[in-house]
């Protein structure tokens, strides 16, 4: 289906929907409580942003410094090209381990490998660790957000789908009482666990280390008991140096949650005694993205969603309408470049209202972007028919002055005169819950070059009335008809 | 000072009266302005629909009727940042002539101010304003701060409005959310537009908005018409009317 009609759907729960809105509107106002305690809020995004594009430039020769200096420490790293070949690479360390059962923090990553039903498939049990993400993995659903996966969900549904798998009272919905079930159930399967799988935030090429971010621990938990570390990771996701961490750790949680800092930062450099450390470095498309320059700033991207967040857009059809596994203006991005012909709707679901540039923490000119993709997706012949053919119509007439000038006259007469029924029929979605202006008798320019006209009488002496300015000469004027 | 007015096409067709205004405020100010009759439409609904080469024939269009004028004004900020922002790819590298002709392109609000230096006005509108932050005015032109960048700016518009005697102004509880209007986006996610549009209105409402007041009419007509039909006393006008209503 396409965004607009799954965004319809979402909306006709108004109440869901509105509840939607506030609950991610409330998260983007912490945000700006938070950017506006740091004096140097701007300067830190010109860095990040500067850092990012610095390292892109320059990405071959950071993995390379990165695998070199990992390898010294004993973490052992992988390259995957595709995302078959992740969950292959992922698949085989399990294999050699006689691992059945994983526990696995936050990872969008795996999310966009589909590792999860990989590694079910050949009889592995997968446990996502991070509450949100449990929830929806019970549900067997998508997350919705990048960050808080659960967002759409609301707390009573919460309580229905931990009634069903993990035994809470019926009809509970307290949140404390819910977290504390899905603490107990999910401290068992850390227990039991033989290998933990995470993401990764940030990858530190000068030292061949990376950092975990969670606020609930569960990444250090999953890798702290079982005896292998399984770190999956986009290769944008590196940087040069630790310090600039300084930038990056201070950006990240202030505009994904507006918290200061994530609770957890976990550094990891090395596997523990007896136990083995894998990184493996994933494409997936990613350096193709690279070699474009329309689309190359996305690449910058830190997964904090807080484009989500600010999109009015989002916040009104929820992550489900994009179909993607990063969803919202990021998302809009990413899966088109992949596959345009699958997510063609999606650069459309924007006003291009620039929110989403503006809070940015590494400066994607987002909304940017996505007017250039739908110049792609148009080249590429992807847009309706319908639509290129109305647009190659109002240019030929627009083109023309008279043309432009009869077709006016022509929309304002018709509008005038048709009755309603012809006007508001089902076809017009504008007029569905919207009145249509009311048509006016005269045009702007008609009515400047009567009132030059005019105007150039009277000086030569001839009483011809001259239309006073503006407000005063609004004949058949309809904005103000209200008051 | 030689200056081209350019009138938005719907504009033009649907809310003559601002055009007017707009002509009555320029005037006030001492401002003789030209209205080169050759004009139609600056091709953001093209653009904004992807379809370039459908944009790029009246990009061409608007560089040849407002070539030779020292400035440009028009009632409406997306108009203007599609021409300041978005004509480049239409035109060869250097080409200097649409440079020019970007560069002296200008928003009413920031003619007002910037080039004309406007700081008081005499005049009364005692009505309670709500002043609806239109996109493409504050995030490309920047002609006031967004709550998401905390580098402040000048709010031009209200600094005008400002001037008027008797005028007070709705505190919203979201500034600058966009209203959902995106051009075909109104009607290609015609859900969405609404529920945006309505959420707006209902923000002003709760403020206690009469006047409700942007420096775009394409997102006031997305407001008016779910206003006129959900018959809202809301009284919905560009600021030019405002400035040209209060100064006569």
């Amino acid at each position: 289906m396409s965004h607009p009609a799954l965004a319809q759907q979402f909306t006709s729960d108004r109440t869901r929907a509105e509840w939607h809105d506030r609950s991610l509107w409330f998260v983007r106002e912490k945000r700006d409580r938070m950017a506006h305690g740091v004096p140097e809020w701007e300067l830190l995004r010109e860095h990040a942003s500067a850092i990012k594009l610095h390292t892109m430039s320059q990405l071959p020769h950071y993995l390379e410094q990165f695998e070199k200096n990992a390898a010294a420490r004993g973490i052992i790293v992988h390259w995957a090209e595709t995302a078959d070949d992740h969950n292959r690479i992922v698949y085989e360390i399990l294999q050699r381990h006689g691992v059945r059962r994983v526990v696995k923090s936050k990872s969008m990553l795996t999310e966009e490998c589909h590792l999860n039903p990989f590694l079910e498939k050949r009889g592995m049990e997968v446990v996502d660790t991070d509450l949100g993400e449990r929830i929806v993995q019970l549900r067997q659903e998508a997350p919705s957000h990048i960050v808080l996966p659960a967002i759409h969900i609301r707390k009573e549904e919460v309580g229905e789908c931990f009634h069903e798998h993990l035994g809470t009272e019926k009809g509970a919905s307290d949140p404390n009482y819910l977290t504390e079930a899905a603490r107990n159930h999910l401290r068992e399967r850390f227990c039991k666990a033989d290998a933990g799988i995470t993401g990764v935030n940030f990858a530190i090429a000068e030292t061949g280390g990376f950092v975990v971010c969670t606020n609930e621990g569960n990444a250090d938990l999953g890798v702290s008991l079982p005896k292998l570390h399984i770190a999956c990771m986009g290769i944008e996701k590196l940087l040069p140096r630790a310090s600039d961490l300084a930038v990056f750790l201070r950006l990240l949680a202030r505009s994904a949650t507006g918290q200061p800092i994530t609770t957890y930062s976990s550094h990891f450099h090395g596997p523990r005694e007896g136990c083995e450390l894998h990184v493996v470095l994933v494409d997936n498309g990613r350096s193709s993205i690279l070699q474009s320059p329309d689309f190359r700033r996305s690449l910058n991207c830190i997964r904090c969603g807080a484009c989500m967040n600010t999109c009015p857009v989002y916040r009104r059809s929820g992550g489900h309408s994009y179909e993607t596994t990063v969803p919202g203006p990021i998302g809009s991005i990413l899966a088109p470049v992949r596959e345009p012909e699958k997510h063609s709707s999606l650069p459309f679901a924007c006003t291009l209202c620039g929110s989403c540039t503006d809070v940015c923490p590494v400066k994607i000119d987002l909304h940017h972007q996505l007017l250039a993709m739908r110049g792609h997706i148009d080249a590429k012949h992807l847009l309706p028919v319908s639509k290129k053919l109305s647009m190659k119509l109002v240019s030929a007439v627009l083109s023309r002055t008279w043309l432009y000038n009869t077709m006016g006259w022509l929309a304002r007469v018709s509008l005038k005169w048709a009755p309603r029924f012809a006007v508001y029929n089902p076809l017009n979605g504008w007029g569905r819950q919207r009145e249509l202006p009311i048509p006016p008798s005269a045009t702007f320019r008609q009515m400047f070059a009567q009132r030059r006209a005019g105007r150039k009488s009277a000086e030569s002496g001839a009483a011809a009335p001259v239309a006073r300015e503006g407000s005063k000469s609004r004949e058949g004027s309809q904005t103000g008809g209200q008051a | 000072m030689k200056v081209a007015l350019f009138v938005p096409c719907y504009v033009d067709q649907f809310y003559p009266q601002v055009g007017m205004s707009t002509v009555a405020v320029l005037e006030h100010f001492g401002v003789q302005v030209e209205f080169p009759e050759a004009q139609t439409c600056c091709g953001q609904p093209m653009a904004n629909s992807g379809c370039m080469p459908e944009a790029r024939p009246l990009a061409h269009k608007f560089i040849d009727v407002f070539d030779g004028y020292d400035y440009v004004v028009a009632p409406s900020g997306s108009c203007v940042s599609m021409v300041r922002h978005h004509y480049e790819e239409f035109f060869e590298h250097g080409d200097v002539r649409s440079a020019r002709v970007r560069r002296n392109t200008m928003e009413l609000s920031e003619f007002l101010t910037k080039v004309l230096g406007v700081k008081t006005i005499f005049g009364s509108f005692p009505h309670r304003v709500g002043i609806h932050q239109s996109c493409h005015g504050l995030r490309e032109l920047r002609l006031s701060s967004s709550s998401e960048v905390m580098t402040g700016r000048d709010d031009l518009l209200k600094d005008l409005l400002s001037q008027l005697e008797g005028i007070s102004f709705s505190k919203l509880s979201r500034n600058d959310e966009c209203c959902g209007f995106g051009g075909t986006f109104a009607v290609a996610e015609e859900a969405v537009s609404c529920m945006m549009g309505d959420d707006r209105i209902a923000d002003h409402k709760a403020a206690g908005t009469t006047v409700l007041t942007a420096g775009d009419m394409s997102c006031l007509m997305h407001l008016d018409g779910l206003i006129r039909r959900q018959k809202l006393n809301i009284r919905v006008m560009h600021f030019a009317e405002i400035l040209s209503e209060a100064i006569c």
